[in-house]
């Protein structure tokens, strides 16, 4: 009996709980308002599910409880009944899993027009780096990695001498332009988490992972880590400062080149304006 | 189901068992200790791995400490706190969860309820136990080296493992490794038993297709983990080769503190796949004998065949097929070909209907049937809740593109939490319970029972149900301070310091628990031999608890399945599996 109202009232609390409490996602910044449906759907799906089985159950546990004369039905299967349910729940498997599947080939696919932006993660740090004048970003290997040089770049690349290295300050993105991100690590695995850009992915040393994503919402955001990367890994923290086109100019006439920082010949200035498209 | 007689329907005549003289054991170390009873070593077995969680229970009293009031207990630091979730996750996976469940309710079990006398091979399965018993000493022996445990994430990705900036990266880490490479060693011995004893031991009427669910879930999933486990093993000897001989393995060019480290070419995926490969059959690999377990506790309970068993024992066997092509879902967020998350996001989400299949089957045995609301079918039904509720989050996570923002959250926390721990330990609790007569011939006391079960039940539920919401906020798991950030609110942190509050109090519940285990062994009621009117082979032994050898001189036959409750026309609610069926009228 007080079983009965348990599982009631675990069904019930459930979805009060679900709709009363204070926690939910933070507001979106990006364009993943997708990920966000797939997740209302699945939400909804899932949450009907789990309430009808435990009020049926609830139901059960009241109707056939054992009272003197009772006798349970005999009845090994029900062949009818069990394929009904097998194929209801396919139906419904498939109604999360189609749109879900239809976001992922937008998740990785990258627009033609994204610009590339690097991260660079490592123990307990981020680092950015954007490409110069050229809109390429030079190639790097681990083993350059010293003081002066501190996310390896090859220092004989001429694509390389006007990427703009951000080493221990903001990432600052442009709203409304598609970015891949392109991430990478110098140390043990970590992971670039923004919760209001729903995007996430591993950073792998030995090889270079990425996403793609376009803010949609001017802010300062915070970037955590979100793969354990030893005892440091809850103070890994960055900002993302997400901006309009002619802030984001600003900031960008401010910082300096791979060149100029590691005293190697090339552009000392970073501003610029991109090619046209 | 037409299965009930054999033939035309005349009792088979019972064998003639030759009249062997089994090697009795003489003295009290071969019978307790050394000994080679299935049921001995069963008890040794949980037993062992009942200590070790206790060990899991406290670091996570000491973890939601942490979480819940951040900064005020000073004795934790942040390595330490990285320990005890390491810890806290192999223990329980591995040490407790794989133990118990193969090693304890299938040593105990199988060979009762399949009608054999004993496992095939009774000295290794002995060798199988003080394997296991030292993998466990190897890793309790962790806590006390230098530098303490790993604290390495039970996942022990590399090369962070291996590398300066985790706890335990000097001693810890090889000791777990080499603490697996042990368990896995026993595990293989056990489990080969298991195999064999189901496949070749089975007494005369024991077809596959009348074996109790319990047989069908422990059966399978032993084939998973001998399946599964090898990838476990080689994945810790390439580690501990990395860290030990300098091998990389898994180890790429890196530097570490801002130094350049001699390794080279590995591939930390690599790693990735093949624990994984591994970790996700291990899901099933507890999954499944809760799976039967709970099968049988709500046949017999609620009086009422299990409803649909040909569909259930295809369910098992297609799960079980299933859980090894679905191991990257873990790794979506991982760096991995994202072309994969199409394929794996598919197979995820298609485990979903066996595993479906098997919640309406338990649902629709309660329709129409007899429900006794004994303790142990209390558990059987809190079980249902927590597995769905933990089942449905695991469609969540499945689904690659709901998973990105997900992964790496308290939400995932949660899911495997509710999924994997709270609901086969549920199943666990209550086949304690449901077997305890006949292990120990008492009764344990009912109103601590109740109290147990309601306090865990209802208690469990509310800590980890409301922490899905905490991952749906983007809180990452893993930080032992979540610290300063925009997004969450204050209020979060209330409910954290809740959730430890009730964590504490279902923790000091299992006390409860185990006083009531030790306490009813001397001062319970005495137990008939089958309490609770079961049809399973295991409760019709001649003696309670069961003698070595089982079955006295003769072996029982079997006239029919597990599930004839309730059976129209017979002239009890039950009718056990070795009762001749009476001669049809000419």
């Amino acid at each position: 009996m007080a079983i009965a109202l348990a599982l009631v009232l675990v069904a019930i609390g459930s979805v009060v709980f679900h709709f009363a409490s204070p926690w939910w996602w933070t507001p979106i910044a990006s364009n993943w308002g997708y990920i966000d449906g797939t997740l209302i759907i699945t939400f909804w799906i899932t949450g009907a599910v789990f309430v009808a089985v435990v009020l049926f159950m609830a139901y059960c546990v009241l109707r056939f409880r054992h009272r003197t004369g009772n006798q349970a039905l005999y009845e090994p299967e029900n062949k009818r009944l069990e394929w009904w349910l097998t194929v209801a729940t396919a139906l419904g498997v498939a109604a999360m899993l189609a749109p879900g599947l239809v976001v992922w080939q937008q998740f990785i696919t990258v627009p033609e027009d994204a610009t590339e932006v690097e991260i660079v993660g490592r123990q307990w740090s981020w680092s950015f780096r954007l490409p110069g004048k050229d809109g390429k970003l030079g190639t790097s290997d681990i083993r350059y990695v010293d003081a002066d040089n501190p996310l390896g770049l090859t220092p004989d690349d001429p694509n390389a001498r006007d990427d703009i290295v951000i080493d221990g300050g903001d990432l600052h993105l442009q709203i409304g332009k598609p970015v891949k991100v392109l991430l990478r690590s110098l140390d043990v695995l970590h992971d670039f988490y923004v919760p209001e850009f729903r995007g996430k992915m591993d950073m792998v040393p030995g090889s270079v992972t990425y996403f793609w994503m376009t803010p949609t919402r001017t802010g300062n955001f915070d970037i955590l880590c979100a793969e354990l990367c030893g005892v440091g890994h809850p103070q890994m923290r960055g900002q993302v400062v997400v901006a309009e086109e002619a802030a984001y100019q600003a900031w960008l006439e401010k910082q300096k080149t791979f060149a100029e920082l590691s005293g190697r010949p090339g552009p000392q200035k970073a501003s610029y304006t991109p090619a046209s498209p | 189901m037409g299965d009930v007689l054999i033939g035309r329907g005349d009792a088979i005549p019972p064998a003639e068992v030759v009249d062997v003289e089994l090697y009795h054991p003489h003295s009290w170390i071969t019978k307790y200790v050394f000994s080679q009873d299935a049921k001995v070593i069963a008890l040794q077995y949980s037993l062992t791995a009942l200590a070790i969680g206790l060990v899991a229970l406290v670091l996570s009293w000491l973890m939601r400490l942490q979480l819940g009031f951040p900064g005020v207990f000073s004795f934790i630091d942040p390595s330490q706190y990285l320990q005890y979730i390491t810890m806290h996750g192999m223990i329980m996976v591995i040490y407790l969860l794989t133990a118990l469940f193969l090693g304890g309710f299938g040593n105990y079990l199988i060979p009762l309820m399949v009608g054999a006398r004993d496992m095939v091979f009774p000295y290794v399965n002995m060798l199988s136990y003080w394997v296991y018993l030292l993998a466990v000493l190897v890793l309790v022996a962790s806590f006390f080296v230098p530098g303490g445990p790993t604290g390495a994430g039970w996942t022990l990705y590399p090369p962070q493992a291996i590398l300066p900036g985790t706890p335990g990266h000097e001693w810890g880490i090889i000791l777990m490794l080499v603490s697996l490479i042990i368990f896995i060693i026993g595990f293989t011995m056990g489990g080969l038993n298991y195999v064999v004893t189901v496949l070749q031991a089975r007494t005369r009427g024991m077809t596959l297709m009348r074996m109790p669910l319990t047989v069908w879930g422990i059966f399978t999933a032993t084939v998973l983990a001998l399946l599964a486990f090898p990838a476990l093993f080689v994945a810790c000897v390439m580690m501990l080769f990395d860290r030990v001989l300098g091998t990389s393995f898994f180890i790429p060019a890196l530097v570490s503190m801002g130094e350049q480290l001699k390794y080279g070419g590995g591939s930390p995926i690599l790693f990735q796949h093949l624990f994984w490969f591994f970790g996700h059959p291990e899901v099933y690999i507890v999954a499944l004998p809760a799976f039967g377990i709970v099968s049988d506790l709500i046949a017999t309970h609620a009086r009422r065949n299990i409803f649909g068993y040909r569909m259930m024992v295809w369910a098992i066997v297609a799960i079980g097929a299933l859980s090894f092509v679905v191991w990257a879902h873990h790794m979506y967020v991982s760096g991995m070909n994202p072309w994969f998350g199409f394929f794996f996001a598919t197979t995820t989400l298609v485990i979903a209907v066996p595993t479906a299949i098997k919640v309406y089957n338990w649902v629709l045995t309660l329709w129409r049937g007899d429900i006794h609301l004994t303790v142990p079918m209390l558990f059987a039904l809190a079980f249902i809740v927590t597995f769905v509720n933990g089942g449905l989050t695991g469609l969540f996570l499945g689904n690659v593109v709901v998973d990105v923002p997900l992964s790496d959250t308290m939400f995932v926390v949660a899911h495997f939490h509710m999924v994997m721990g709270v609901a086969p330990i549920l199943v666990i609790f209550g086949a304690i319970y449901h077997w305890y007569p006949k292990i120990t011939g008492r009764m344990w006391n009912e109103a601590l029972a109740k109290f147990h079960f309601w306090i865990t039940f209802l208690g469990a539920y509310a800590i980890f149900f409301p922490m899905h919401y905490l991952g749906l906020l983007g809180m990452p798991r893993r930080y032992h301070d979540i610290g300063q950030t925009s997004f969450i609110p204050e209020s979060a942190h209330t409910l954290n310091a809740f959730i430890s509050i009730v964590a504490l109090i279902v923790g000091v519940a299992q006390m409860v628990f185990l006083f009531n285990m030790f306490w009813s062994l001397r001062h319970g009621r005495k137990a008939d031999g089958n309490p609770w009117r079961a049809t399973t082979l295991e409760w019709q032994t001649p003696e309670t608890p069961p003698g070595h050898g089982n079955w006295g001189k003769e072996l029982p036959v079997v006239y029919r399945w597990a599930y004839d409750y309730n059976v129209p026309g017979a002239d009890q609610d039950f009718i056990p599996q070795n009762q001749p069926p009476t001669p049809r009228p000419a």
